[in-house]
């Protein structure tokens, strides 16, 4: 499964990069074992995307929790808690 | 229902009067205007940037429209929100109900409002004398929306 993956404010800064599109192993299936696959990559991801910090996820446009699933060609992001208003 | 995400001002006044004569039925509207303050956690601040998720902020900003629509009987939304940098004293966002009677302009517009906060992929950066910084989100914002839930 392929996904196009988008960074938002302080995590694009962190990572240095607004997105990118990677080819999955067939066991990472939801967005929360996505962002655990990608902080298996190490440096920058592991500390950016670590379990402990506040990072908010998106599906296809739309809040995602850990278990929500992923599809093929689908729009992931990953960005701080929102600050809007 | 009307969304709009963009770097340009508003005017709180026009957009109330075409919202009012557009429907004789409407008997109360309901309006909050955010503004860029020039104090924050502390330093002075000179511009605050915001940055946004195009596509999924409208979707986002569309919902919350939505879900007020399905908790009150309203006759109108609008949600204005700004990008780009702002300055101490500039309008971030405009946020208007329109009802029948105002109860339900009133709740629909906090309603609103405090789903913006916590579900619209908004972010602010600050520029301040100690150099530039991103607002973290605040836990009050959180239970703002979390206390709709239980109403």
């Amino acid at each position: 499964m392929q996904v196009r993956i988008l960074y938002f404010a302080g995590l694009r800064e962190s990572l240095q990069a607004a997105g990118e599109t990677v080819q999955l192993p067939a066991q990472v299936k939801s967005a929360g074992e996505l962002r655990r696959w990608l902080v298996a990559r190490g440096a920058p991801y592991a500390e950016a995307l670590a379990a402990g910090r506040p990072v908010r996820m998106s599906v296809e446009q739309a809040m995602a929790r850990p278990d929500t699933p992923l599809v093929d060609g689908a729009e992931v992001a990953f960005f701080p808690p929102v600050t809007g208003g | 229902m009307t969304v709009r995400v963009q770097p340009e001002d508003f005017d709180c006044g026009a957009e109330i009067s075409a919202i009012r004569r557009r429907d004789p039925r409407i008997g109360a509207i309901a309006s909050f205007i955010g503004t860029v303050r020039d104090l924050n956690e502390g330093l002075g601040v000179a511009t605050m940037t915001l940055e946004h998720y195009p596509g999924m902020t409208e979707k986002a900003l569309a919902s919350i429209c939505e879900q007020a629509r399905a908790r009150w009987n309203l006759l109108e939304t609008l949600v204005i929100h700004r990008v780009g940098t702002l300055r101490p004293t500039d309008q971030i966002v405009l946020v208007v109900a329109a009802s029948a009677h105002r109860g339900e302009a009133f709740a629909a517009c906090e309603f609103i409002m405090d789903y913006l906060k916590t579900e619209a992929p908004f972010w602010k950066k600050e520029a301040t004398p100690q150099g530039e910084r991103w607002v973290e989100a605040r836990s009050a914002d959180d239970e703002a929306a979390a206390r709709w839930l239980d109403r």
